[in-house]
This record gives C-alpha cells, sequence and structure tokens, in this order.
C-alpha cells in the first residue's frame, strides 16, 4: 500500500510507536500481578500451616471416636462433626424459609414504609457481632427452661440470627435478576401473583437461590463465639439437638487448644485437625454450590 | 372459558362446553395515567370480534398503554391508573368485583420480545396456562390442547419430535410462535398483540401474519403495530393514535375500516402518517 508519505509526513505514523504508553502498560500490569500475588500469600499460608498442623492430628479415630472418658492421648473428634453438621442443618432449616419468605416479600410484594424498615433491619442484623447472636439465643432460652441450659438447639437459633440476614440479601439479589417480562407472561396468562411466583419465579431464581443458601451456611458453620454460651462442651456424642449440650468442631478446637491436659501436643494436633476439617467443610460447600449453580441454572434471554 | 353470567360480578368463568370464542371490546372514554402523568386521553372505539384491529401511531403515542388496559395489565405498573370503562361483551372490565387475574385468562396477550418460560419445556410452556390456573388437569386432555394449539400457532411440525425440549432453544420466530401457542392454549375470547414481529426477522414476520388471518376466525385480534405496512396487510380495521407534542397525552385521532384509512382518512393527521410525512 502506498503510504500517504507525499509531504513526507503521515498522521497514521505520527505519534511514534507509543513506548511511554507502552512501558507504562507494563508497569501497572506487574504492579497488578504483584498485588494479586501479595493478597495471596496470606490465604496460602494460612491453608499451608493449617494442613501441616493438623494432617497429624486426623486419624480414623479423629473422625469416629467421641471424646467420652478419654483422658489420654486418644479420643475423636466425631462428636464434634456430627454436632456441627447438626447444629447448621437446624439452623439451616429455621433460616432458609425465613429468610427466601422475606426476600419474596420485599422484592415482589413490598412498598412503602413496611419495606424500608425491614431493609434497614436486615441492614442492621447482617452487622450484628455473632456473640450477640449467642447472647441473645442463651437469654431466650433461659427465659423458658432456666438459667444453665445448654442445648443444640439453641446454637442453631444463635447461626440463624446470623444467617437469616446473609439469606436475604443473596435471595434478594437472586429474585431481582429475574427479568420482569417473564412475570407479565404469566400474568397475561390470567396467573395470580403468588402462582407466578411459586411456579416460575423461583424455579427460574432456583440455582441462585441454592447458592446463596449454601454461602450463609459457609459463613456461619466455623463460628464459635455463640456457640460457647448456648451449646457448651460435651465430650460424648449428642446428635438431638433438644436434648443436652452438643459439641462442635469450632468450640472442640477452642477447647482443645485452651484446656490440652496432659498431652499437650496430641490436643494441639487434634485442634489443628478440626480446623481442618472446618475449612474442608466450607470447600465441599462452596464446591457443591458451584456445581449446583452450573447443573441448575436457567440461561434467561 | 367462557359463560354468560347474570350478574356483572364474574366476568367469565370456567365451564366444560366449548363456547363460540371472539367477543367484542367496547372502549369508552378511557383515560390512562402513570402517577399523575396522562398518558392516554379519551379513548372511544369498538373493537370488533373475528376482525384484525390494527392500533398505529408514532413512538410513545399511547398505542401499548392503551392496549395493556385492555386485559388490565397496566394497572401492574406502580402508580398506573385507569379511567372509563372497558367492556367485553358487555361487561365491565373494571366492574367492583371483577378480578383482573380472571379478566386476564378471557384477554390473552403476546408481548414484543418472544418469552418463554426459560425453566420449562415446549410442552410445559404450552400447558403452562392449564398448569397455573387450573389446577390439576388430566395428562390426556393437556396433551390434547397442548397439539391443538401447537397445530393453531404453526409451529407443531416444527417442534413435535422435541417437546421436551427447553422453550428458549428456539429461534425467535419459533419462539413468537411458542408464545402464541401458550396463549392461544387457554382459549381465550381476545388476542392482544403488541409489536409481535418488530423483533423478528421478514420471513418470521410473514408467518405471523399468516397466523395471524387464520386465528382471526376464532378469536378477536388487536396488534400494535410500528409497521405501517404490516397493518396494512394483515388487519382489517385500522387505529391511528397520535400525540400533539411530548409530554401531552397520546389520544385516538381516527379508526375505520383498513382501506379506507389507508386511502381516504378523514383526518388530516392520519393522512400525513399513513403517507410517511411524519411518524
Amino acid at each position: 500500500m502506498e503510504s500517504a508519505t507525499v509531504t513526507g509526513s503521515s498522521r497514521l505514523l505520527a505519534g511514534g510507536l507509543g513506548w511511554r504508553r507502552r512501558a507504562l502498560n507494563i508497569t501497572m500490569t506487574a504492579l497488578i500481578a504483584a498485588a494479586f500475588v501479595i493478597a495471596l500469600i496470606p490465604l496460602i499460608s494460612l491453608v499451608y500451616e493449617v494442613a501441616k498442623r493438623g494432617i497429624p492430628g486426623l486419624s480414623l479415630e479423629f473422625f469416629t471416636e467421641d471424646a467420652r472418658g478419654q483422658i489420654g492421648e486418644g479420643g475423636g473428634a466425631a462428636h464434634a462433626i456430627v454436632g456441627t453438621l447438626v447444629i447448621t442443618g437446624v439452623a439451616s432449616v429455621i433460616s432458609v424459609p425465613i429468610g427466601i419468605m422475606a426476600a419474596i416479600y420485599l422484592n415482589e410484594y413490598g412498598t412503602g414504609r413496611l419495606r424500608r424498615a425491614l431493609t434497614f433491619f436486615v441492614d442492621v442484623m447482617t452487622g450484628i457481632p455473632s456473640i450477640v447472636a449467642g447472647l441473645f439465643a442463651y437469654a431466650l432460652f433461659e427465659l423458658f427452661l432456666g438459667p444453665g441450659i445448654r442445648l443444640g438447639v439453641m446454637g442453631s437459633v444463635a447461626l440463624s440470627v446470623l444467617m437469616i440476614p446473609i439469606v436475604i440479601r443473596a435471595a434478594e439479589e437472586v429474585l431481582k435478576i429475574v427479568p420482569d417480562h417473564l412475570r407479565e407472561a404469566s400474568y397475561a396468562l390470567g396467573t395470580p401473583k403468588w402462582k407466578t411466583i411459586t411456579k416460575v419465579v423461583l424455579p427460574t431464581a432456583f440455582a441462585g437461590l441454592v447458592t446463596g443458601v449454601m454461602i450463609a451456611v459457609a459463613r456461619i458453620v466455623g463460628e464459635t463465639a455463640p456457640l460457647l454460651v448456648t451449646t457448651g462442651v460435651v465430650d460424648s456424642m449428642n446428635s438431638d439437638p433438644f436434648n443436652g449440650r452438643m459439641q462442635n468442631l469450632a468450640v472442640y478446637a477452642y477447647n482443645e487448644y485452651r484446656s490440652p491436659g496432659v498431652f499437650k501436643q496430641a490436643a494441639y494436633d487434634k485442634a489443628w485437625a478440626a480446623a481442618l476439617t472446618l475449612i474442608a467443610i466450607v470447600m465441599l460447600l462452596n464446591i457443591a454450590a458451584r456445581l449446583v449453580y452450573r447443573r441448575y441454572k436457567t440461561e434467561i434471554r | 372459558m367462557y359463560k354468560p353470567q347474570g350478574d356483572a360480578q364474574a366476568v367469565g368463568s370456567t365451564s366444560d362446553a366449548a363456547a363460540p370464542g371472539a367477543k367484542t371490546i367496547d372502549a369508552r372514554g378511557v383515560n390512562l395515567y402513570y402517577g399523575d402523568f396522562h398518558a392516554v386521553e379519551d379513548v372511544t372505539m369498538r373493537i370488533e370480534p373475528n376482525k384484525v384491529t390494527a392500533l398505529i401511531g408514532s413512538s410513545g403515542c399511547g398505542k401499548t398503554t392503551f392496549l395493556r388496559s385492555l386485559n388490565r395489565m397496566h394497572e401492574l405498573t406502580p402508580g398506573a391508573r385507569v379511567e372509563g370503562e372497558v367492556t367485553l361483551d358487555g361487561e365491565d372490565v373494571y366492574g367492583k368485583g371483577v378480578d383482573p387475574v380472571q379478566v386476564r385468562r378471557l384477554i390473552g396477550m403476546v408481548f414484543q420480545s418472544p418469552n418463554p418460560f426459560p425453566t420449562m419445556s415446549i410442552y410445559d410452556n404450552v400447558a403452562a396456562g392449564l398448569n397455573l390456573n387450573s389446577g390439576r388437569v388430566p395428562k390426556s386432555r393437556k396433551e390434547e390442547v397442548v397439539e391443538r394449539s401447537l397445530r393453531g400457532a404453526h409451529l407443531w411440525e416444527e417442534v413435535k419430535d422435541r417437546l421436551d425440549r427447553p422453550g428458549s432453544g428456539l429461534s425467535g420466530g419459533q419462539q413468537q410462535r411458542l408464545c402464541i401457542a401458550r396463549a392461544i392454549a387457554v382459549e381465550p375470547e381476545v388476542l392482544l398483540m403488541d409489536e409481535p414481529c418488530s423483533a423478528l426477522d421478514p420471513v418470521a414476520t410473514l408467518a405471523i401474519e399468516d397466523l395471524i388471518a387464520e386465528l382471526k376466525s376464532r378469536y378477536t385480534i388487536v396488534i400494535v403495530t410500528h409497521n405501517m405496512q404490516q397493518a396494512a396487510r394483515a388487519s382489517d380495521v385500522t387505529a391511528f393514535f397520535n400525540l400533539d407534542e411530548t409530554g401531552k397525552p397520546g389520544h385516538l385521532v381516527e379508526v375505520g375500516k383498513t382501506e379506507e384509512i389507508f386511502t381516504n382518512p378523514s383526518q388530516q393527521a392520519t393522512e400525513d402518517y399513513v403517507s410517511g410525512r411524519f411518524g
């Protein structure tokens, strides 16, 4: 192609090859990459440390036996694992229906002052310190069942207080994404509003709702402070949330570290192993959330 | 299904016998508001059964707003208000005690962008009207309705082998025909169509227009269209809406037989619009 250099200059070539711009580009890329690596360091070092110290504590015994009657090196954390699953499970059973129904109200029905008030309170709830949630649950049960009461379900109630606002926030976002033209299509067929919500809006939002719930669960599964004051510390297996103390992984780790007894190293190992198990549970939940999302997501045009 | 009732309370009700379908809609002094904004002013017109009525006019003149007031979709917008009277076969659609849900079962709507339900298969999309409204419908009857509706929408041959695939896997024109099948599956008396072809290519548009010509023998059809030529091709009656200036409410300028509106309109504004002097 003939270059337009009749007069000796070309407008396209006039700016030079942009050395300065390229240098700036490379510098910024390097800085951002470095920032990313620095941000990753604590995360990687944390996982590494927990794995390094926790793996020695893992054993078949750890997963199958509780600490009942153990004063020596033996015993496991099976009761803590079961306890975490039960307490978190009951907390989900409480929080998910309440959270999703509140989100449906806020997004589909709410107008005016009640909606604003609700949104305000949900915002406040997201900031409640976990120990406050624990004390609330304790005070509530003490009112009916007397002082010193410790039950698995109390822990669940405390965790629900923390979990509900997260579920509401996530569910609201997901419901907002469901486009209005789908609701209109349903109304135009002569479908009442509530049925539109249950048969059209919720199924469309399903994958997002499940993901939101799993993220909420991952958030509360490691809470320690509220469980200390509500579920107590116990050595034996208990899977009945309505009957007596229930151990869980977070409190177990705390307890093993704080009162290691005579065989310190074994206790510390078990504490780290419990922490590792918690991380593993959170990771599994996140993976499960992604799989569910991928399987059930609806491509909305 | 429509069964004439003595009191004006219940607009239609369910019945088993096939009813004769297409009914007349009369609008008298309809004024439409969005909050304080007066969007459409004083529309009085009759929509004849078994005919295609086209609402034409430039953007923003209120044709879609008026269309949506016929099946009580207008009021779904927060702050929206309706004044005046809209009657379906003599019964006031906005009467006291009338359930808008019931109105919408009798007056169906197809939208500008096809909107099949993404979580449902083609079969379930067409049957959605039955599933969502009538509670338990026996499977055989459902299958019969789905086939009849898909045939009616000229889509059966193309999808009969993949009824359980998701509705979103079809082309634009097919999706719109699916939406039409869905709308006619509940056997409404009137079918409202809001620019049904504006998102489609000319081939799909032609298919839909042919479909409309066939459907009018069973339903009353009202179609809003931006495309004057489409109105001229596809409709029997044309109503021209206009806006004097932005900020003013849209109003009905003239309504009449399509040939007359296009060849010999009685209002100057109509003449200007159909001859392309503005719009």
